[in-house]
């Protein structure tokens, strides 16, 4: 490689400005995606001690830690955090940020400037929830059920929704650049059908965030109104309908739980085929049921309102619809299951993440079946089943496929390695700690343990203190990557253009890649993961055994 | 290679992809509006179908002479800002002037007669909210509250987006006298006027819901 030694390196990382200056009011989509990483962290950070506290809670049977009243607003805090401040954006706003115009041979996205403008909005928003977390939290939930919220509730309510409501318009700025990015900026040779399938999860998930948001918008807007000026839309003094709420929260909500999961998706894809160095498997029906999977997500919201009283066949149409979306997901499973079969694989710290979510979105998917019919639903509503039901999906599938991407685009990143060692240390360690912390919950959840109780009967407590001490385990795994990730941007030996051998056009680039992206602009010859043909790109580095 | 225009963004490779894109992501914006307003439409059908004589009472208590004032106004601004469309396109930029300006004023007219309206609103104890006092001459009083509850809601949200294009429209008159770059300036002509089109469009769909379906 002798022009890599005599011409220029330009990186995004020196190059237009290193001060903090430079950095607030860049429009780079790679150091958008570092703002927003940053970010999200710190509140992961926060989300995450609100659930420790409630862990220690609930390792012994009575309420001694935290009162009743503290119990609730640690609980609302963690799930108003994880989904909106952390989960929503997590992938997207991230990976997608960066990765989407190098993926697609683009200097930037579509717009630029209104990238730059989504972070103001999500750091403006989330100020009204640290605002609301500092004056003493809410107690309502992260679901915000009316009449509680508008009505009853004596917390930070307005605060809170405020603080939703705004967050929300960032990721709405998020779906309509990644979508008209996806429509208008690809390279020369760069089709639909060529597009790895990273990009066609963020294209799906920026669909829902445009057609779901708003309407949570919307919703909270009236219980704000509600609270603030006693504009009661949804009061039932006045004959207004409190289940509507639902309705509407939930017709965001579901698809929501998809803004939360594609991108992990479209992450794992990229790191299965990496690491077994082979074809995806059967690529046209994986980009097809991560579309699928986008639209029947719109037509499920009722499954979570099966005992609220909405009429019962509506409640079994629901359940049915929801089993559907099991086709496009089992579809995805098989698919990268056939990708490993006879492949090379290497056991890299992100194929190990990867393999992690396959197992844990498969028993988070399965759980989801049983949930979807009333029946079972009837008996496990409200119950710890359903909290490991959907961790299961939305820690185990999507922080591992955020942590196992992380780690996969670091080199290009940040232009550095890190400790392989510890990355697969930590990816066990998540695994383990993981595992031991939800799947006693599936088990108390079953014999009866009721979701946001502070205190419970003693015959649950085994259950409670394996779940407490998985944890623990849970959380030092997360510390890990933060120190070996952080690390290794000191002291991490120089990554090459392409550390893991991978196709696509972002591994042709340098790494750290230059301000617009690429030197010469690409043109596209190939599938997306041609990884069988002769002239395969090899690792620019030597692979562990 | 040519050299570049100058109306062209740095991210672009030419002015047609630039014009594309720009026209696409407004589009894509609108679509979020559309279920923003699309969610409390369904609000409304879910409260109307829940008490219909209570929207029957209350669409007669409202000023439907007003209301066909105000959308044959909002109607009219919505021809100005379309030909203004076009005058920016053929760069008549005298012509482009005359109709942001009246898009503006019949934009602010609009305004006017919707506040006049809610003045007599307040005088006449149509307030639901803010502890003011509530008169219903009807049976169902409490109903009544939520249909005014919801007219204020959605008028008020609809006036609040009319401000936002006003002030669009503004921008667009500033830089109808600035901007040297006709190529960018048809585009943001462009964008703003879908925008104004969209808030005509909700009224279109807002009067005759309130005012006229008896």
């Amino acid at each position: 490689m002798a022009d890599r030694d005599t011409l220029p390196r330009p990186n995004y990382l020196l190059d237009g400005g290193t001060t903090l200056k430079r950095w607030l009011l860049t429009t780079d989509h790679k150091r958008v995606a570092w703002l927003y990483m940053v970010s999200i962290t710190f509140f992961f950070l926060l989300g995450s001690a609100a659930a420790l506290l409630m862990r220690l809670e609930l390792l012994t049977p009575e309420g001694d830690l935290l009162t009743a009243e503290m119990y609730n607003r640690m609980f609302s805090l963690h799930g108003i955090i994880m989904v909106w401040f952390f989960l929503v954006p997590a992938i997207p706003a991230t990976l997608g940020n960066f990765l989407i115009p190098l993926m697609i041979g683009a200097k930037d996205l579509a717009f630029p400037r209104l990238n730059l403008l989504s972070w103001y909005i999500y750091a403006f928003g989330a100020a009204f929830t640290v605002w609301a977390t500092v004056a003493g939290g809410v107690d309502t939930g992260w679901t915000f059920y009316t009449p509680l919220s508008s009505m009853f509730a004596n917390g930070n309510v307005s605060a809170a929704i405020l603080g939703v409501f705004i967050v929300g318009f960032s990721s709405i700025l998020t779906g309509i650049n990644f979508i008209v990015t996806v429509h208008r900026m690809r390279a020369p040779g760069m089709t639909w059908f060529r597009l790895p399938l990273f990009v066609w999860a963020n294209y799906a998930t920026a669909i829902i965030m445009v057609l779901a948001t708003p309407v949570l918008a919307i919703t909270l807007l009236l219980v704000f109104v509600e609270r603030a000026f006693g504009i009661g839309i949804f009061d039932p003094a006045l004959g207004g309908d409190p289940l509507l709420f639902q309705h509407l929260f939930w017709f965001y909500s579901h698809p929501a739980v998809y803004i939360m999961i594609l991108p992990g998706m479209g992450v794992v894809s990229e790191l299965v085929a990496c690491f077994a160095r082979k074809r995806v498997f059967g690529y046209g029906l994986m980009a097809g049921s991560i579309l699928a999977i986008a639209f029947l997500g719109f037509l499920v919201w009722g499954h979570h309102m099966f005992v609220s009283g909405q009429a019962a066949y509506a409640g079994l149409m629901f359940g049915l619809l929801s089993f559907l979306v099991a086709v496009p997901s089992a579809i995805k499973v098989f698919n990268w299951t056939a990708t490993l079969f006879r492949g090379s694989i290497v056991l890299e710290t992100g194929m190990l993440y990867a393999l992690g979510f396959i197992g844990l979105f498969t028993i988070g998917g399965l759980t989801g079946l049983m949930l979807a019919s009333m029946a079972i639903d009837v008996h496990v509503h409200d119950t710890y089943f359903v909290v490991a039901h959907f961790h299961y999906i939305m820690v185990g599938g999507m922080v591992m496929a955020y942590l196992g991407g992380l780690h996969f685009w670091w080199p290009k990143l940040t232009g550095r390695l890190y400790n392989e060692f510890w990355g697969r240390f930590s990816a066990v360690a998540i695994f383990v700690g993981f595992n031991l912390t939800f799947f006693p919950q599936f088990i108390m959840g079953y014999q009866g343990m009721p979701r946001r109780y502070h205190s419970y009967t003693p015959e649950y407590e085994p259950w409670h203190v394996l779940s407490s001490a998985g944890a623990v385990l849970l959380a030092i795994g997360y510390f890990l990557p933060l120190l070996n990730l952080g690390w290794s941007m000191l002291r991490g030996r120089a990554a090459g253009d392409n550390p893991w051998g991978a196709t696509g056009l972002e591994w042709r680039t340098t790494s750290p890649p230059p301000p617009h992206n690429f030197r010469n602009p690409p043109v596209v010859q190939r599938e997306a993961y041609d990884y069988g043909s002769d002239d395969a790109p090899v690792p620019d580095r030597e692979m562990p055994r | 290679m040519s050299e570049r225009p100058e109306a062209l963004r740095f991210q672009f490779e030419d002015l047609d992809q630039q014009r594309a894109a720009d026209e696409f992501g407004m589009w894509v914006f609108l679509l979020t509006e559309v279920l923003f307003f699309g969610a409390l439409f369904l609000v409304y059908a879910v409260a109307r179908w829940n008490h219909p004589e209570a929207f029957i009472d209350g669409s007669h208590l409202l000023n439907a002479t007003l209301g066909t004032v105000n959308t044959a106004i909002l109607l009219t601004s919505s021809l100005a800002i379309a030909v203004a469309d076009l005058a920016v396109r053929e760069d008549a930029r005298r012509l482009a002037r005359w109709m942001l300006s009246a898009t503006l004023l019949l934009g602010l007219a609009f305004l006017a007669v919707k506040g006049y309206e809610y003045l007599l609103e307040y005088r006449h104890h149509r307030v639901p909210f803010l502890d003011r006092p509530f008169e219903w001459p009807g049976p169902d009083a409490r109903e009544g509250r939520l249909f005014f509850n919801l007219y204020f809601a959605m008028t008020g949200l609809h006036a609040l987006h009319l401000v936002v294009g006003c002030g669009l429209v503004c921008a667009m008159l500033w830089l109808n006298e600035r901007s040297r770059l006709p190529a960018r300036l048809t585009a943001q002509v462009r964008a703003a006027g879908l925008y104004w089109h969209f808030v005509d469009v909700v009224w279109v769909f807002l009067f005759p819901l309130l005012y006229l379906v008896r």
